[in-house]
C-alpha cells in the first residue's frame, strides 16, 4: 500500500461525492443546494487538481485535464452565485439557481470521468 | 523532452500550492462559521464572498478593515490566527518558487531546451565543435571568419561564459555538458540536415575517441575531424574511418623537418595553410648542424623522430629521463640553467627547441640559450594562448602553438578538401618545382595570404558549366580563370590541382579540357571566388567568355534578338 496513492484516490473520489451531493436535489430550489457544500466541492477539486500536477504519463495528463475542467465549471458556478447575491442583489431566483446547478452538473461529469479513469488505471496495473 | 522543465516546476510547486489552498480554506471556513455582531437581534454570519475578500487582503497583509460591519472579538481572534497561517503559507510558497528557479538542475534543463531550440532553427551549414578550450575557440573564430556556422559543447561553464562575452558577429549556440554523450551530440544537431561535420577537440583523448565513434555510428555520412595527442589513440581513430586525425605535435615537428629539408616547400606550405588575409610569411632558413632539444615529452619525441628522419644530429636535455623513457645519452636537467645547456654543448649547436610543457620554463630556456650562443635558431613550444604577447616579444624564429597548429589544419580540411591531396602530392616534387611555383604565385597574391576554394563540375556547384559540358562543349581550365566582365583579363587566381575520379593533376595547364564531375582546387586573392561563381552559374557568361559576344538576357530581349536575327 502506498500512502500517496491513498491520498490521491481519496481526494478524487471525495471531489466526486461532494459534487454529487451538491448537485442532488430539486433543480431550481435554493433550499436543496447548500453553500457550504459548494465551498467544500471547490476546495477539494482544487486540491485534486494540484495533486495531479507534474504527472508525466498519458493517464496523468488526462486526469489533470478533467480536474481542470471540473474546477473551471465550479468556479464559474461560484462566480454566478456571488454575482446574484452580492452584486446584482437579485437573490437566488430559480433561473440563477438552475444555471449554478447545471454548471455544477458539468463539473460532476468531469469528476465521474476522473474516477472512471482512476479505476481503469488501477485495473490495468493488476498489482 | 521539451516539457520536462514545465513538469518539474509543476511537480515541485505541488506542496506549496496545497499548503496555500489549505490555509485559505481553513481561514475562510472559520470566518463564515463564527457568528458576528448582532444586528436587529440576529447574529450576522459573513458570506463566503466577504470571507474570501477579507482573507485576500489579510493574507497579503494589506488590511482594509472590518467589513461589512465591525467584527466582534471572536472574529478578531480568528482573523489574527488566519493572518499568521496565511502569511507563513505565502512566504513558504514564494520561497519554494524562488529556490526552484535558482536550482542548478532546473537552470541546466532550461539552458538545454534553449540550446536545442537554437540548434533546430539553424538554417546554414554548421559544424559541431566539441571542447571550447584554446584550440576550440581559435577554430570557432576562424570558422566564423570563413562564414561557417558553429555549435559549441564544453564541460566547463567558465569557457562558455567567455564565449558569451566575446563579441562574435554570429551567434554560436553552446551547451554545457559532456560532448562524448550521444544525447548531447544529438541535441547539438548530429542529425540536423545542415550539420556538415563534427570536430572533436577536447583535451582528453578518450573523450575525442568516444565522440568519433558515436558520430561514426549515429551519423555515418558526417565528416569527423579529431585531435589526438598519442599515437595509440590516433591509430584507434583511424581504424574506424575517422576523416582526419590531427596530432598537433606531429604536425608541427613535420613542418620543422620540412623547413630544414626544403625552405621553399615549407614556405609554400605556410602560404597555402595560412589564415586568409594575413600578410604572406617569409622564407625560414633553419641552419644545418647539431640541434638541442629540451624536454622529451610528447612534443620532444615527435621533434626527435622527424629530425632524426632528416638526419639531423641532436642532443636531448630532459629532467626526468626515467619517466619519459629518454635515450641513454640524454643530458639530465631542465635546460633552464646555463650548466645544463653548456653540458649539451650549446655553443656548438645551431638551433634549440624548447619543448617542455611549461611556458615559463620554455622562455627561460630560450633566454639562457641566446645568452650563451646568440646565433642560435630559436624554436619554442607555447602551451597557453594567454602568453601570446610574451612569446611575440621573445623574438623567436618559430613558435609551436598547439591551438593554432590544429586550427589551421582543420580550416584547410573543411574549406578546401582537395588541399590535403595537394599538399601530399607536393611533398613528392623537387625543391626547384616549389621555387618556381613560389615565384609564379608571389605577384599573383600581392603579399596577402590567399583564399583557397574547391569547385566541382557538378549540378549543385556549377550548374551552367555542367550543362555546357554535358552538351558536348569543349571548355578548358583557363575559362574559369577569366574575368566575367572582360574576357581579356585574368582573375588573380590560379588552379592548383584537378581531380578526375582517381586521377590527380598537379597544376593543370590552361588548355586542359574539363569534364563533368571534375573537381578543381583554386587559390587566389579575396573576392576572386565570387567572380568565378558567375561563370559557374550563368550560361550567358560562359557564352561571352567563349565567343566574346554578350547574349541578351531576359525573355523580351531574347525574343527581340531572335526577331532581329
Amino acid at each position: 500500500m502506498n500512502i500517496e496513492k491513498v491520498i490521491f484516490s481519496f481526494f478524487i473520489v471525495l471531489a466526486l461525492t461532494l459534487n454529487f451531493g451538491f448537485f442532488l436535489g430539486e433543480f431550481e430550489n435554493p433550499e436543496h443546494h447548500n453553500v457550504y457544500e459548494l465551498f467544500a466541492v471547490v476546495i477539494v477539486n482544487l486540491i485534486a487538481t494540484v495533486l495531479k500536477f507534474g504527472e508525466r504519463t498519458q493517464m496523468g495528463a488526462v486526469l489533470l485535464a478533467t480536474s481542470l475542467v471540473a474546477s473551471l465549471q465550479l468556479i464559474a458556478a461560484v462566480l454566478m452565485w456571488t454575482f446574484a447575491v452580492h452584486i446584482h442583489n437579485t437573490g437566488l431566483t430559480p433561473l440563477i439557481m438552475s444555471t449554478i446547478v447545471s454548471l455544477a452538473g458539468g463539473a460532476l461529469v468531469a469528476n465521474i470521468i476522473s474516477v472512471v479513469l482512476l479505476v481503469i488505471d488501477i485495473s490495468v496495473q493488476r498489482r | 523532452m521539451k516539457n520536462t522543465a514545465l513538469f518539474l516546476i509543476l511537480r515541485r510547486m505541488r506542496t506549496p500550492l496545497l499548503v496555500l489552498i489549505a490555509a485559505y480554506a481553513i481561514s475562510i471556513l472559520g470566518l463564515v462559521l463564527i457568528p458576528g455582531t448582532e444586528v436587529d437581534g440576529n447574529p450576522q454570519h459573513l458570506t463566503f464572498f466577504h470571507a474570501f475578500y477579507i482573507m485576500t487582503y489579510t493574507a497579503t497583509t494589506t488590511g482594509f478593515g472590518e467589513l461589512p460591519v465591525p467584527f466582534n472579538d471572536a472574529q478578531r481572534l480568528w482573523v489574527t490566527i488566519s493572518l499568521y497561517i496565511s502569511v507563513v503559507a505565502w512566504l513558504y510558497a514564494i520561497g519554494a518558487l524562488i529556490t526552484m528557479l535558482r536550482d542548478p538542475a532546473l537552470r541546466q534543463l532550461i539552458g538545454q531546451n534553449r540550446f536545442a531550440a537554437q540548434v533546430r532553427r539553424l538554417n546554414e551549414p554548421f559544424y559541431i565543435v566539441c571542447g571550447y578550450g584554446d584550440t576550440g575557440s581559435v577554430v570557432v573564430h576562424s570558422m566564423i571568419d570563413c562564414n561557417l556556422g558553429a555549435v559549441a559543447i564544453d564541460k566547463n561553464q567558465d569557457r562558455l561564459n567567455e564565449l558569451m562575452l566575446e563579441s562574435l558577429p554570429v551567434h554560436v549556440p553552446f551547451l554545457c555538458g559532456d560532448a562524448s554523450l550521444p544525447s548531447n551530440l544529438t541535441m547539438a544537431g548530429l542529425n540536423h540536415p545542415y550539420c556538415r561535420g563534427v570536430l572533436a577537440l577536447c583535451e582528453d583523448d578518450l573523450a575525442n575517441l568516444r565522440i568519433a565513434i558515436t558520430c561514426r555510428l549515429l551519423s555515418p555520412g558526417l565528416a569527423v575531424i579529431c585531435r589526438a595527442q598519442s599515437h595509440d589513440t590516433e591509430a584507434n581513430m583511424d581504424s574506424f574511418g575517422t576523416d582526419a586525425v590531427i596530432n598537433p605535435f606531429d604536425t608541427f615537428a613535420d613542418r620543422l623537418a620540412l623547413a630544414l629539408h626544403s625552405p621553399d616547400m615549407h614556405l609554400l606550405y605556410e602560404w597555402l595553410t595560412g589564415i586568409p588575409g594575413a600578410p604572406l610569411p617569409e622564407r625560414l632558413h633553419p641552419p644545418h648542424g647539431t640541434w638541442v632539444v629540451c624536454g622529451f615529452g610528447r612534443f620532444g619525441k615527435a621533434v626527435q623522430r622527424y629530425l632524426e628522419f632528416e638526419g639531423v644530429p641532436m642532443v636531448i636535455v630532459e629532467s626526468d629521463p626515467a619517466k619519459t623513457k629518454a635515450p641513454k645519452n640524454v643530458i639530465i636537467g631542465r635546460g633552464t640553467e646555463a650548466v645544463t645547456l653548456r653540458a649539451a654543448h650549446i655553443e656548438k649547436a645551431v638551433g634549440i627547441v624548447a619543448g617542455t610543457d611549461d611556458d615559463a620554463n620554455n622562455l627561460s630556456i630560450i633566454v639562457t640559450a641566446r645568452e650563451l650562443n646568440p646565433k642560435l635558431f630559436l624554436v619554442a613550444r607555447q602551451n597557453d594562448n594567454e602568453n601570446d604577447a610574451v612569446f611575440q616579444s621573445a623574438r623567436l624564429d618559430l613558435v609551436m602553438q598547439r591551438a593554432r597548429a590544429i586550427s589551421r589544419r582543420i580550416l584547410a580540411l573543411i574549406t578546401a578538401p582537395l588541399l590535403t591531396d595537394f599538399l601530399r602530392l607536393m611533398r613528392h616534387q623537387k625543391t626547384e618545382w616549389a621555387k618556381e611555383l613560389i615565384e609564379y604565385m608571389r605577384p599573383l597574391l600581392g603579399g596577402v595570404t590567399p583564399v583557397l576554394w574547391t569547385v566541382g563540375m557538378t549540378e549543385e556547384e556549377a550548374p551552367a558549366m555542367e550543362k555546357a559540358l554535358q552538351s558536348g562543349a569543349i571548355l578548358t581550365v583557363s575559362l574559369l580563370l577569366r574575368d566575367p566582365h572582360d574576357r581579356e583579363q585574368r582573375l588573380q587566381a590560379m588552379a592548383l590541382m584537378m581531380k578526375r575520379g582517381k586521377e590527380e593533376h598537379l597544376l593543370p595547364e590552361d588548355d586542359m579540357e574539363l569534364k563533368p564531375g571534375d573537381r578543381i582546387l583554386f587559390c587566389g586573392r579575396e573576392g576572386m571566388a565570387a567572380h568565378q561563381r558567375r561563370t559557374l552559374m550563368n550560361p550567358n557568361v560562359i557564352h561571352y567568355l567563349v565567343s566574346g559576344e554578350s547574349l541578351p538576357d531576359g525573355t523580351i530581349w531574347r525574343w527581340l534578338a531572335h526577331r532581329g536575327g
